[in-house]
């Protein structure tokens, strides 16, 4: 595997110091949307970037207005999924981390349980997975289902 | 100067405008609906559905009559010379595949050449593509100056005797740059070429004529200008229609069917297959007959007007830059701020209550051009004011300071 993404796998933060509860509660104390939006933001510097030579066209997630690249790996020995998502847009970012947060670190069997309607919906940020929105969350979290379903069924 | 009661009298026409907090500015991808427009539609189901053409009771009758009238309606609004040359479809869309479907594969043959320019939308891009797939002809393009306004000398050079359709965007939708295309009718004309006008964003802002443009064929929405959706029309030269071969098969298009042969109906009928959108064009003649109650001259003033404000407001903010530096614009204003995502922009934009489109706007080849991954479009329409475009301005600076 490609060094540069091993490393952006191990200094991500999401599923260790940064998990689903985690993040539901820093976005349920900002309140305001002003609040909620800064905290989402500053959820998205967190993100590992990934190196420029990483950002391929192979790897883009169809249906995002910005560009928005998936590597996706198991950890065979911990059974664990390793993702690593970026993206050139400052919003869409700060939500990719909170997909991370519920997905990074996780088995396969536990992702494709997840409820990520759910998630989104207690943050009210429901809308953003909606099929109309542009930002394409919803597309990227189906791509973070399928691949760890497709571990499951190898 | 549109009257400031004048124009709260306007806005109280429409429902969704004079009920809603937020500021619309995505008219470019669809206008709201006056309570004439809306009434027509119901007053339709409840009081005339039946279907159109078939029948012989009187629901029918009256059903097919109010259908035909508002062809009619249509025919005057555009300055056809006749309803025969109207044809109703789905959307723009839908109208330009029928004449590249139509006439374009019947026509074209390889070595043939299609003209297209840089700032048309997918919808008057792809149709031409297939059919070039399909008939060996070549697409070519006109190119923009820096200003975004069309190069006409690009343009002229490109045109010979081997250009046999020309399709050109009246009003960009991306950017709101206007072109000169009766000119450019004339042109092509020259040369013999037909002309395809996309006359999607220009029906709310213009009056059209097409007697005066000598366009050959002209394509619009009804719900880009205050009408339903799912309801369009195709303009075409009578003599051009009358020429060309079906496009959908089934009911209504027909004079007589049989397995050994089957005869087509006349024009416009031959190419309205199917149940037509009957509440669609009744919707659209209401929105017609809206128009022609308002001083058209004087909403185009006052779009003018906000457009105008919104851009020389805009330009004071730093890092920001309009798309299109030509003044010949109307309906929509696109730009970009250095350094931001425009999907950033619009999702703060919209947690202020501004509603407007970001991204490459169905015009992807443009974009490619201007080297852009998308830009914030706003576009007005008669009801805005300037309170919309003040709000809007601020809610951009205030994206600014957050972001």
């Amino acid at each position: 595997m490609n060094l540069d993404l091993i490393s952006t796998f191990s200094t991500s933060p999401f599923g260790t110091e940064l998990t689903v509860a985690s993040v539901c509660e820093q976005l349920g104390n900002a309140g305001h949307w002003e609040n909620r939006y800064r905290t989402i933001i500053q959820l998205g510097k967190k993100i590992p970037p990934l190196k420029n030579a990483l950002k391929t066209d192979d790897h883009l997630v169809h249906g995002c207005e910005s560009q928005v690249w998936l590597y996706a790996e198991l950890d065979v020995d911990k059974n664990e999924m390793l993702f690593a998502i970026d993206s050139d847009a400052r919003i869409v970012k700060g939500l990719i981390a909170l997909a991370l947060a519920a997905c990074h670190r996780q088995t396969p069997e536990h992702i494709t349980g997840f409820d990520f309607d759910q998630y989104f919906a207690s943050m009210n940020l429901g809308k953003h997975l909606s099929p109309s929105r542009s930002n394409g969350l919803k597309n990227i979290v189906e791509k973070i289902q399928q691949t760890a379903q497709a571990t499951i069924t190898l | 100067m549109l009257s400031s009661s004048k124009l709260t009298k306007l806005r109280n026409q429409f429902p969704l405008i004079k009920n809603s907090t937020a500021v619309y500015l995505d008219n470019a991808a669809t206008t709201q609906k006056p309570q004439c427009v809306i009434d027509a539609v119901a007053d339709f189901y409840q009081q005339t559905n039946a279907n159109v053409h078939r029948a012989s009771h009187a629901l029918s009758a009256k059903a097919t009559g109010e259908f035909e009238a508002a062809r009619e309606s249509v025919a005057n609004f555009i300055n056809a010379r006749s309803a025969n040359e109207i044809i109703w479809t789905r959307g723009t869309t839908e109208a330009i595949n029928l004449v590249s479907q139509s006439y374009g594969i019947n026509t074209l043959q390889a070595g043939d050449e299609i003209i297209l320019t840089t700032l048309e939308h997918h919808a008057n891009i792809v149709p031409w593509q297939l059919v070039a797939q399909q008939t060996g002809a070549k697409i070519l393009v006109v190119d923009i100056h820096d200003d975004c306004s069309l190069n006409i000398e690009h343009y002229q050079s490109l045109l010979s005797a081997n250009t046999k359709v020309v399709a050109i965007s009246h009003l960009s939708n991306a950017i709101g740059v206007i072109n000169p295309i009766k000119q450019m009718i004339a042109d092509a004309h020259n040369v013999g070429a037909v002309v395809l006008v996309d006359g999607a964003q220009a029906v709310s802002h213009f009056d059209i004529d097409v007697e005066d443009l000598d366009c050959d064929f002209y394509a619009f929405s009804g719900h880009k200008m205050f009408g339903p959706t799912g309801i369009g029309v195709l303009y075409g030269k009578q003599a051009l229609l009358e020429a060309m071969p079906p496009w959908q098969g089934g009911g209504e298009m027909i004079e007589k069917v049989s397995f050994s042969g089957t005869t087509f109906n006349r024009v416009p009928f031959r190419f309205e297959a199917g149940t037509p959108n009957i509440a669609g064009a009744i919707g659209l003649s209401a929105a017609i007959a809206f128009l022609a109650q308002q001083d058209r001259h004087l909403l185009q003033q006052h779009e003018d007007h906000l457009l105008n404000l919104a851009e020389s407001e805009l330009n004071k903010i730093e890092k920001l830059q309009v798309i299109g530096q030509t003044s010949h614009k109307a309906g929509a204003l696109s730009f970009v701020i250095q350094g931001e995502h425009p999907s950033d922009i619009g999702t703060i934009l919209d947690e202020q209550g501004i509603a407007v489109r970001t991204g490459h706007h169905c015009t992807m080849p443009l974009m490619e051009r201007l080297q852009l991954n998308g830009t914030i479009r706003a576009s007005f329409s008669i009801y805005n004011t300037e309170e919309d475009v003040l709000s809007f301005v601020n809610a951009v600076k205030k994206t600014l300071e957050f972001l």
